[in-house]
């Protein structure tokens, strides 16, 4: 083993041993997050550590099929960060503080009376211009 | 020789995109509000996956990887402004406030100009 590969094993350790710590710092801003889009910010930082764990661990092994699957692994998330901005978009703005919120929700389901089935379903007066109305305005 | 200069060169890149990570992660725990941690997150844990991914291409030494790696990285850095401009942008319009000490937002009235 020459000087430069040993220099290579060494600094992959201890990328791995920073990657290792940013990820918990990640993962603490998830647990901790006050608002749904930070913990949406965070998990998609968090993809962004795993593939560069996955890239860390291709290098030691040797084996480059593990960029296709690093390439993957970023096309989910950026889809699941999409598909989160689309929830927050459509969800609105409700959210209290911490805890607070889905309590109270919980709370308020399950004080809620029962609603009661209608008996008789109200007739939809007829409107519009159908051909059925107007062979009904016919007669 | 070549093959110590391909591995420094890889030692350095995997240092820097550690590095870069570990500053992303800093941020998203120091910085104040949503749209500051966003410029962390999506900026240097981009650019440090990519180094990571380069690194692999790099090492690996011949062409075919070295471009699949290559397309990786454009990949990343093409994909993370569109997540974090949609996410900032959900996350503005729903009104998720600016940090306190903010001095200004250019997206205040946003809806009523277009």
């Amino acid at each position: 083993m020459t000087a430069a590969q040993m220099v290579l094993s060494f600094s992959i350790w201890l990328a791995l041993v920073v990657l290792c710590v940013s990820f918990l710092m990640t993962v603490w801003r998830v647990i901790k997050g006050p608002t749904l889009p930070d913990r949406v910010v965070a998990l998609d930082m968090l993809t962004g550590i795993v593939i560069g764990f996955i890239a860390l661990i291709a290098i030691r092994t040797g084996f480059t099929l593990y960029i296709d699957i690093a390439i993957s692994l970023g096309l989910v998330g950026f889809l699941a960060t999409v598909a989160f901005a689309r929830f927050v978009l459509s969800r609105g703005g409700r959210e209290g503080p911490p805890g607070e919120t889905a309590k109270a929700e919980m709370i308020k389901a399950l004080a809620a009376p029962v609603p009661e089935t209608r008996r008789s379903p109200r007739k939809k007066p007829a409107t519009g211009t159908g051909p059925a109305v107007r062979r009904k305005a016919k007669k | 020789m070549i093959d110590g200069f391909l591995a420094l060169l890889t030692a350095f890149l995997v240092l820097s995109g550690a590095g870069f990570a570990l500053v992303a992660a800093i941020g998203l725990n120091r910085l104040p509000d949503l749209y500051t941690r966003m410029h962390a997150a999506s900026k240097a844990g981009t650019v440090g996956s990519g180094l990571l991914l380069l690194a692999v291409g790099v090492h690996a030494g011949d062409l075919p990887t070295f471009a699949r790696a290559l397309a990786g990285f454009f990949f990343f850095v093409l994909t993370a402004p569109i997540s974090a401009h949609l996410l900032a942008m959900a996350a503005h319009r729903v009104g998720y406030p600016l940090h306190a000490e903010s001095v200004r937002d250019e997206m205040k009235d946003y809806d009523k100009r277009i």
